[in-house]
């Protein structure tokens, strides 16, 4: 196999990493107690886990809203732009070319941080599921004012049904997102990746598909 | 660190900064120390009902007509009513004269005094089962005149033995029978002078021992209300606000508000501030109906729990009370004669005239959904006995605006019905004629039948039944409350038996539930074997697969 060089890229801005590790933070401990809140484990006791999932809750809804300033005013929502160039390769490398050592088919760039399996992954989470979460979630925390906000077709076993299997959802993907840190280079550069903002990438060249001003990628 | 944007740092620290603020000013909140403030409904209860100074401007000790030689309890009534002219005619008409609630459309008259029935004595038996009749506030067991000293007397004495020794000693030669008829008299005298408004040891004569004895009724009612402390109860407590009956069970012309026999006693929820001459008064009136500080998720909960659910964690919590009653156990006898055996609690769990009993302490109320109106079979009413007969039973359910879950204690019962009639059976109880003297079922059916005017077939057996008191007093302190975690909970839950509606912590999709662990499970094991085959095929991370998270 050919030596490939490799350079130092500054991949994740401050905000980036902040929102990252902030979001991640925020997860966990949501995830734990709405767990427990459904009556998975015993943790902090059924009240207190109430009142911080209520509390968390809530602020993940501000931080989000900074979160989508952030992604539309850097352009960084180019970054989640769905393709399915190169998906296939990307497919198949995960399960198989890894296993051979075979280098991955599409490199992370400053511009092009997300494979197409990430953008797919990515945007459905930060424009389905997380929202789905944050709706549902907060029409559960609101629901003594569903009769005020004309909502009183609701009923409290849809919402919860819909945030439960949200929940399992972003339990599922979790899992699959913090394996897939261990992927990189080393097993731990992507994770100092995302806490220092620089990773040791392939060099090679962006193609021009990926990069920000391309909104309509080629298929 | 280098960075490409240097010259906008500024922004990210900025939003850091506030996303900080907000989180911990929203955790703070919610995390406030709750002894810091008071909640909101005890500082409005605690202005509701600061002391009202009630004076007196008579002393029954110098009142004329209360000087005289009473000889009857009727006399006493007269006297009283000299002056009270019209106290008489208002109490006649009260459901504590008449036993008579109300009649329903097909002419059932309700009411102990007439054709309701329980699960304990049964029935008064239209008030000719005389021995119910120890709580009715006549004089003896005459229903003529009212013994106005029953709820206003202080000095609670025999009457009926006084007026009897003093018939005889009074009219004797013997100077020394007259020195005993003089200290009958006078401690007659002395208790006809002694008027009060009602203590609680006036309506705890009746009411704590309903049933017949202490705390076989109600079970959030008996003795230990007398001088309870404030563990017992927060509002009665003689080391706390020391609250008397009529303070919150106010009265009007005699009618004393607070019954939840039949109808809705309080369908509107008023507070004190909506209407000060509101005739009932609920947990609401005072403490209004968001009581808990304005954060707390409890204020979200009142609209659908009463406050008695959460706040009276359990009832019996000094004296035991009944929780069932067997009758068809009855009428066993121990060498030839009737006995009784005693429980842990020293109370009877056996008597040959009434039949097995079982007590309990600290129970824990069943939570039903109540609108303020329990539902009852009278001795008129059709049941079915293949099932248990709710002789009470509370209405209400989840889509009834005005209910809300309240708890109760569940008395069970096993008594007498007719099988061709398929009606309960009022048996009479007490007198010659009574079950207590005979222990003959089918005469004591018989003839309680023929008072309450209904048909006996002749044929009888014994059925289950339960019925239901509303618990609302032995009001906790607020350490004690019932905490979340003993109703969002899967397991025994305090709501268990509450359906359709979704609780958290209680409830769950099952399907929803199973699939949702089975994926997470399948997704440990997918990258489980995924790493362990890059482990195993060692190649990642050496030759420098460049990949990402």
């Amino acid at each position: 196999m050919p030596s490939i060089n490799k350079v130092n890229m500054y991949l994740y801005t401050r905000y980036e990493r902040f929102w990252h590790w902030l979001q991640m933070a925020l997860i966990f401990t949501l995830l734990l107690t709405g767990f427990e809140v459904h009556g998975a484990f015993p943790f902090l006791g059924f009240n207190e886990a109430v009142d911080v999932h209520n509390a968390i809750g809530l602020t993940w809804l501000v931080a989000f809203a900074f979160f989508v300033f952030w992604v539309f005013t850097t352009g960084e929502w180019k970054q989640y732009i769905p393709t399915t160039k190169k998906m296939f390769q990307v497919i198949l490398y995960y399960s198989y070319g890894i296993f051979r050592g075979e280098s991955h088919p599409v490199p992370k760039r400053k511009d092009a941080k997300h494979n197409p399996l990430q953008r797919l992954v990515y945007l459905s989470l930060a424009a389905f599921l997380l929202p789905v979460q944050m709706i549902s979630g907060f029409l559960y925390w609101g629901y003594n004012d569903w009769t005020n906000w004309g909502l009183a077709w609701l009923t409290l076993d849809m919402v919860a049904f819909v945030h439960t299997a949200g929940a399992f959802a972003i339990l599922i993907f979790v899992i699959v997102h913090v394996y897939m840190t261990t992927t990189g280079h080393t097993i731990t550069s992507h994770v100092r990746a995302m806490v220092t903002g620089w990773e040791e990438v392939e060099e090679g060249d962006v193609q021009a598909w990926e990069k920000h001003g391309n909104r309509r990628p080629t298929a | 660190m280098k960075s490409s944007r240097g010259g906008y740092l500024i922004v990210p620290l900025v939003l850091l900064l506030s996303m900080l603020t907000l989180l911990f000013s929203t955790t703070s909140i919610c995390f406030a120390d709750e002894d810091e403030d008071r909640a909101p409904g005890r500082t409005m209860a605690d202005q509701a009902t600061k002391l009202k100074k009630l004076w007196i401007t008579v002393d029954h000790s110098r009142i004329e007509a209360l000087k005289k030689d009473f000889r009857s309890g009727p006399e006493v009534t007269q006297a009283c009513i000299s002056c009270h002219t019209e106290a008489g005619d208002q109490f006649y008409q009260t459901i504590h004269w008449t036993w008579k609630a109300y009649k329903d459309d097909k002419g059932h008259q309700f009411g102990k005094g007439g054709d309701s029935i329980n699960n304990f004595c049964i029935s008064a038996d239209r008030m000719q089962d005389k021995g119910c009749l120890s709580c009715h506030p006549g004089w003896g067991k005459k229903t003529e005149a009212v013994n106005c000293l029953n709820c206003h007397g202080q000095k609670q004495i025999n009457w009926e033995e006084s007026f009897e020794d003093l018939g005889a000693f009074a009219e004797s030669d013997d100077p020394e029978e007259q020195e005993i008829a003089d200290e009958i008299r006078g401690n007659i005298q002395a208790a006809v002078q002694s008027v009060i408004r009602p203590e609680r040891q006036n309506c705890g004569g009746c009411h704590f021992k309903g049933g017949g004895g202490d705390g076989v009724k109600h079970g959030d009612l008996d003795t230990s209300l007398t001088k309870p402390n404030k563990t017992l109860d927060v509002h009665m407590g003689t080391d706390g606000r020391n609250f008397k009956c009529t303070r919150c069970h106010t009265t009007t012309m005699h009618n004393i508000a607070g019954r939840v026999y039949t109808r809705p006693a309080a369908t509107d929820r008023k507070s004190l501030i909506e209407d000060d001459l509101a005739t009932k008064i609920t947990c609401e009136s005072c403490h209004s109906s968001s009581p808990h500080k304005s954060e707390s998720k409890a204020n979200d909960h009142t609209d659908k729990v009463a406050c008695q659910s959460c706040h009276i964690p359990m009832f019996a919590r000094v004296n035991p009370t009944k929780i069932s009653w067997d009758w068809s156990q009855s009428g066993k006898t121990k060498d030839g004669k009737p006995y009784t055996t005693e429980d842990e609690f020293g109370k009877h769990d056996y008597m040959t005239i009434k039949g097995q009993f079982k007590w309990a302490k600290n129970v824990k109320p069943e939570y039903f959904w109540y609108n303020g109106s329990i539902r009852s079979v009278t001795a008129k009413d059709p049941i079915d006995p293949s099932k248990v007969v709710q002789v009470s039973h509370p209405v209400g359910s989840r889509d009834d605006k005005n209910a809300r879950i309240f708890p109760f204690k569940i008395h069970q019962g096993k008594q007498p019905y007719d099988k061709v009639n398929k009606t309960l059976l009022g048996p009479m109880l007490s007198g010659p004629d009574g079950y207590w003297t005979t222990l003959d079922w089918d005469h004591a059916l018989t003839v309680g039948s023929k008072a309450l005017g209904i048909p006996f077939s002749g044929e009888f057996d014994f059925v289950d039944t339960t019925y239901v008191f509303p618990i609302t007093h032995m009001v906790a302190p607020r350490e004690n409350v019932v905490a979340c975690n003993e109703c969002h909970t899967r397991k025994e839950s305090r709501l268990t038996n509450l359906a359709g509606f979704y609780m958290p912590g209680r409830d769950k999709f099952q399907l929803l539930d199973s699939i949702g662990w089975i994926l997470v499970l399948a997704h440990l094991l997918g990258v489980g074997i995924h790493g362990l085959t890059r482990i195993f095929t060692h190649t990642n991370g050496r030759n420098g697969g460049n990949n990402h998270a």
